[in-house]
């Protein structure tokens, strides 16, 4: 590996991390597409920062454009508290609005300026190491990292010192304002940190990609784990696992970078979302079938207990009394007997006592669905679950 | 300082909230004594939880004064703890019961500084007195409705304040809930706390509470339910000709 490789895939290591914990507290928030509008609408900001600094790592470029990020996020919730419009209809008025006025600044000055559309929209990674840092001519490393592990820094930081607080504004409004941790300083402080994230990643990964850091490792984390830590940890460890594979992904079929970064992404997210332990779609379903299942077991169950002519208790008239096909009224028979709830004497079904105990205890979770016993039954059947 | 509202629990002069101009709370006074166990009773809009969350400064009024114990919710903060609505909150949040009580610690923390082993052990104790200790560490959207109350009320007794509010607790709950909830609120005035809770059930008022509020945007009346909560009362509020039969 050549030292530029080492330093691209620690840029966008170091950037993955840094979007992924501002993106944790969007995801909770419900606020995914906040983070799609000001990543757009930071444009006039860096553009405007641009023609002063000529410099996209600069401070004062990076605060002009989070402070155009902040104006974003005030503007939509100006619009929507007309009460005119809803909150999506909001970003989607104020974030194209930003962008265009970014983008015709931009073709305004094309000639003075080395700043194009495609870089904003994409992100250039593999030309972050041309851009050195240079103090009295030494060189310490691409520009680019110092940017974003310096707001890495300050983000881990900043999460450290008001991890509590922004734990209860994300969780219950109501309770942090009545605490005195005031929601709209933590709002807008989030706000802030996720707008500098963004401008710090913009520069590499570019205004579209970076959403993808931002929310795609919390969504996947957010399958696997019910602990705001881990799912921190969790989401930094997907970003920063996605930026290095995305990588050599690009490496190995000669395309972009960021391209790469966010295939991988989304490719987590999906394997994530099939399988994921107990929120994945096939072990929902897997849970839907065994449910289906009980239920069927208890519908034969209280006709056997309901029925006390032999008749309606012979294996072989069962079909055609609970109205069900043989295949479905076989394997539910076989399920009660599996389960010693029934026993068969000369083609007639009997309830076992655990049978008779499993039945009436089941009815009165039904009938009476306030009982505290049941919590114990929760743990024998997945009917009783969820 | 104000003599006068120093004997109050609460005390509301002049209040008025609107929502974009549109009033909700229109010139609300309110005096709720100490240790009292009230309802606040009302039709869907009648301002009973803006009510709550102005006395809380969550919402700012846009007239009036709110005092607790005489001085200025702000500096009484921790004199107060807040049961919001269940459905005020994303119940799917990544966080356990235990995690969710610890929240009642912040208060008294303040800004930065973290919840250690006291405040566990406070939320531990607090959860044991809802019946939900063995609830501990699960995560909250996997309990039922009247557990995630208890949890809530948990996390208002962790802040072992001297004046409760509670936006609807028996909303949503099991009978056995609402029965134990009531008792601990019972028990919360004999330790001469003042309870203040929304409440939707007009038939269980005389039994619940001694003390009621009336609130229809305007304030109708308040008082001890002996004395007020009467057919009267109930039709000036509700705006039809309303009968409840109180039981004696």
């Amino acid at each position: 590996m050549s030292s530029a490789q080492i330093e691209i895939q620690l840029i966008a290591a170091v950037v993955a991390a840094a979007c992924a914990l501002p993106g944790v507290f969007l995801v909770l928030r419900k606020m995914a597409l906040i983070s799609d509008a000001i990543s757009h609408s930071i444009l006039p900001g860096i553009v405007i920062g641009f023609f002063i600094t000529h410099d996209l790592g600069s401070p004062l470029n990076i605060l002009l454009a989070a402070i155009t990020g902040v104006i974003t996020v005030v503007l939509v919730e100006f619009i929507q508290k007309t009460g005119l419009v809803k909150e999506d209809t909001a970003i989607g008025l104020v974030f194209p609005a930003m962008f265009s006025v970014g983008v015709i600044l931009i073709a305004l000055n094309a000639n003075d300026v080395h700043l194009d559309i495609d870089a904003v929209l994409l992100g250039e990674l593999a030309f972050a190491p041309f851009d050195r840092m240079l103090i009295n001519g030494d060189d310490f490393g691409p520009k680019a990292l110092w940017v974003v592990g310096t707001i890495l820094l300050v983000t881990v930081l900043l999460l450290i010192v008001f991890y509590k607080e922004l734990k209860v504004s994300t969780f219950d409004q109501g309770l942090a304002a009545a605490l005195g941790f005031s929601p709209v300083v933590l709002h807008y402080g989030l706000m802030s940190v996720a707008s500098v994230t963004t401008v710090g990643a913009f520069d590499a990964v570019g205004a579209i990609l970076v959403v993808a850091l931002m929310i795609a490792p919390a969504a996947t984390v957010y399958l696997l784990t019910n602990d705001l830590k881990k799912l921190l940890v969790g989401a930094v460890c997907i970003g920063v696992f996605s930026a290095i594979s995305g990588y050599w992904l690009a490496h190995l079929l000669d395309a972009s970078i960021a391209g790469a970064i966010t295939t991988v992404l989304g490719a987590l997210f999906l394997l994530t979302y099939l399988f994921a332990p107990s929120k994945g779609l096939f072990s929902v379903l897997y849970r839907q079938k065994q449910q289906r299942k009980e239920v069927m077991l208890l519908t034969f169950l209280l006709h056997i207990q309901n029925h006390s002519e032999e008749e309606e208790r012979h294996v072989n008239h069962l079909n055609e009394h609970i109205n069900w096909q043989e295949v479905r009224a076989k394997s539910v028979l076989d399920l009660a007997s599996k389960n010693n709830m029934i026993i068969i004497q000369n083609g007639v079904i009997n309830l076992t006592e655990k049978g008779q105990t499993f039945t009436s205890k089941a009815i009165q979770y039904i009938t009476d669905n306030e009982r505290s016993e049941i919590e114990g039954m929760k743990d024998e059947l997945f009917l009783f679950r969820g | 300082m104000d003599k006068d509202s120093q004997k109050y629990a609460i005390k509301v002069d002049d209040l008025t909230v609107a929502y974009n101009y549109k009033p909700v709370l229109w010139d609300i006074d309110l005096a709720i004594p100490e240790g009292v166990l009230m309802a606040i009773v009302g039709p869907n809009g009648a301002g009973k939880s803006t009510l709550i969350k102005s006395i809380l400064g969550i919402i700012k009024p846009i007239a009036g004064k709110v005092t607790v114990f005489g001085k200025s919710y702000k500096q009484q903060r921790s004199l107060v703890a807040y049961v919001p609505q269940k459905g005020s909150v994303d119940w799917d949040f990544p966080t356990t019961a235990l995690d969710v009580v610890l929240m009642g610690t912040y208060g008294s923390l303040g800004w930065i500084k973290r919840p250690g082993q006291i405040q566990k052990k406070q939320a531990l104790e607090a959860l044991e007195k809802v019946g939900m200790l063995s609830f501990k560490s699960r995560q909250i959207s996997q309990l039922s409705g009247g557990q995630q109350q208890r949890v809530f009320l948990a996390r208002a007794l962790v802040q072992n304040a001297a004046i409760y509010f509670m936006d609807e607790p028996f909303q949503g709950v099991d009978a056995t809930t609402e029965i134990a909830i009531i008792n601990l609120l019972k028990e919360l005035r004999k330790a001469g706390k003042t309870v203040i809770v929304v409440h939707h059930d007009l038939q269980t008022v005389p039994e619940y509470f001694d003390w009621v509020t009336f609130l229809n945007v305007k304030k109708i009346a308040t008082g001890p339910v002996k004395e007020i909560f009467n057919d009267d009362n109930l039709t000036k509020t509700y705006g039809i000709n309303y009968k409840v039969s109180v039981q004696k």
